[in-house]
């Protein structure tokens, strides 16, 4: 595995507000390997998505940078395909040419049209959507729609996949079967993938490694804890295996341990905890 | 025999469905009842008042009004199409005698009837219309994708947005004839003030509309595009266009309303014969036809209108990507 495939250094951000700057983020050091699938995991609030976000290049570090192959990235790029948490598809375009829009940007001038058309056919199929090729996202149902937006990645060959909260919209069923599907899909590709999630379960059945932050203001990796469970994994064998408890019960001492959230921090700080609330509705919002 | 039942089946496609049917037919005889009331006050009402052209015309003075409206245009018709079998056998015998003679088809200068005054409104308020979009949606699209240059315009279009179009038609008068000298103009003047008075008063709302449209952009589509890094171009022809289309149609059928409006205005006092130049005529004219003339063109400026205000919420329809959504 060689080290240093994507590496974040020393990234940083903060926001200037009235009372001056508010430092969201700090000091997040980590080096990931060609291949490697991490998870992100903190309370809501915690700057996950602010790290997703500088590595996609959306967000611009107040200090450090983001290092891919040895080269600086501080623009969004589609060598970092983002899978977005609420899909994102184009609502006027139909399930192909939503990932024909990706693959047409990408492949323009490489493959010629026959190939392009067959590119698409091959990642639908990956994600098992080739059924619906010919509807639109207002047509299939959340988790479909969930598909065809990491279909949609998948076909830009991305370097780093970047998934945010992919699956946290779903049903807990859908959000099964999807996640057996992507660890099918990372087994025969082999991407580097950094994923945000809430789910510890998620969390531990997918990665190689959790990285756990802090809460804020002035967020930063708290632990990293490596998985070493052998592939391809099964959740119902899993389910009594004593590795894999050990390791969703280290990440859960984590989470409700070492950074208890929001009791303290709803007395001590109102204003951030209202912020939480809002953040909380918006998401369940989003949801519905 | 056996063409009836398939061509019934044929029609009956076009009719609402049983369970529709009823509510249809309620729906029918509801609007039906209230044009037979207002018929009825109409007449009740008119007689009842004296102007100085005799009693305000009721309900059957107008359609013997219109009914005297189509014989004057098919009248008219006849004479131009006498006019021209004159000419060409005019022609045709002076060739017959003279092969080589040059021979010419005259014009024919009638004056314009009802219908052709329509036609002349319906030719102006289209190219108006045509033209304002033209304007309002690419500087719409300009304006809403950056906030700085929304800034610069909005205190801009907030002021010339109210004008009406009386204040902006003495202008567009004087800039006409000023810029327009042509010794075989293509356009008489009164068509252009007309035109582009009806331009400069319905641009706003496609304009105001494509603005918000554009503006509203859901961030994660931008944050897609910004992904994929898509072209200017590409990004306002993939993403921002479809985004904004229900937006920009919500203001071109708000525009092609004002617009309509403001031509019969326009038409009056730019003297552009179509409708509003009949009913300025009739009313100089008074005489005792005058004022249910007047209440035919009121009628059929309102059916015109309403015209124009389906065949866009057909367009839209047709155009709009959310098929899910109602549009009234």
């Amino acid at each position: 595995m060689q080290k240093s495939h994507l590496e974040l250094s020393q990234l940083g951000i903060s926001f200037p507000t009235p009372k001056g700057p508010f430092v969201a983020l700090q000091n997040v050091n980590l080096e990931i390997g060609k291949g490697e699938f991490i998870s992100l995991i903190g309370h809501s609030g915690c700057g996950k998505s602010t790290v997703l976000n500088l590595v996609a290049g959306l967000l611009q570090a107040s200090t450090g940078g983001v290092i891919l192959n040895q080269k600086e990235v501080n623009a969004p790029g589609p060598e970092r395909a983002v899978v977005f948490q609420n899909h994102s598809l184009l609502p006027w375009l139909s399930v192909y040419q939503n990932v024909e829009l990706a693959v047409k940007q990408v492949f323009r001038g490489q493959k010629n049209k026959q190939e392009m058309r067959d590119w698409i056919e091959h990642n639908l199929a990956l994600v098992q959507m080739s059924h619906a090729r010919d509807k639109r996202p207002a047509e299939i149902s959340g988790g479909m729609k969930q598909r065809v937006g990491i279909a949609r990645a998948l076909a830009m060959q991305p370097q780093v996949l970047l998934m945010d909260e992919p699956f946290g919209a779903l049903d807990a069923l859908t959000r099964a079967h999807l996640q057996d599907s992507l660890m099918d899909i990372q087994a025969q590709l082999n991407n580097t993938v950094i994923m945000i999630t809430h789910d510890v379960d998620e969390a531990v059945l997918l990665s190689d490694r959790i990285v756990m932050m802090t809460n804020g203001p002035a967020a930063t990796i708290g632990e990293i804890l490596q998985i070493e469970l052998p592939r391809p994994r099964n959740r119902i064998a899993l389910a009594d295996c004593a590795t894999y408890n050990h390791y969703r019960h280290e990440v859960l001492s984590f989470l409700y341990e070492k950074q208890r959230k929001v009791e303290v921090l709803a007395k001590a700080e109102p204003l951030k905890a209202a912020v939480n609330t809002a953040e909380a509705l918006a998401a369940k919002e989003k949801r519905a | 025999m056996t063409a009836i039942p398939s061509q019934w089946s044929r029609v009956r496609r076009y009719l609402p469905g049983q369970p529709q049917l009823t509510n249809w037919l309620k729906q029918s005889l509801l609007s039906a009842a209230g044009i037979l009331v207002f018929v009825l006050l109409w007449q009740l009402l008119a007689s009842q008042i004296n102007t100085s052209l005799g009693s305000f015309p009721g309900p059957v003075q107008v359609a013997q009004q219109w009914s005297g409206l189509v014989a004057e245009h098919k009248a008219e018709k006849a004479r131009q199409a006498a006019f021209f079998q004159r000419q060409q056998e005019r022609n045709a015998a002076t060739l017959a005698a003279n092969p080589d003679a040059v021979v010419t088809l005259r014009p024919y200068n009638g004056r314009p009837t009802f219908f052709s005054q329509i036609f002349t409104s319906l030719y102006t308020v289209l190219t108006g219309f045509i033209l304002a979009s033209l304007l309002a949606i690419p500087a719409g699209i300009v304006i809403g994708l950056s906030p700085k240059l929304y800034s610069a315009f909005n205190p801009l279009i907030q002021l010339f947005k109210p004008v009406s179009p009386l204040a902006w038609l003495p202008l567009v008068t004087i800039l006409v004839s000023a810029l327009y000298q042509s010794e075989q103009p293509l356009f008489a003047r009164s068509f252009l003030v007309s035109v582009f008075t009806v331009t400069l008063c319905s641009l706003w709302p496609t304009l105001l509309n494509t603005i918000v449209g554009v503006s509203n952009i859901s961030p994660d589509l931008q944050n897609v595009s910004r992904v994929l890094q898509l072209n200017w171009f590409t990004h306002v022809r993939r993403i921002v266009l479809p985004s904004a289309v229900p937006m920009i149609f919500t203001g071109l059928r708000l525009s092609l309303g004002i617009a309509w409006m403001v031509l019969i205005a326009a038409e009056m006092l730019a003297q552009n014969p179509g409708l509003g130049k009949f009913v300025w005529d009739e009313f100089q004219n008074g005489s005792s036809d005058s004022l249910s003339r007047i209440c035919v063109a009121v009628l059929v400026i309102g059916l015109i209108g309403y015209a124009l205000d389906r065949l866009m919420l057909q367009l839209q329809q047709r155009v709009n990507w959310d098929k899910s959504a109602t549009l009234r």
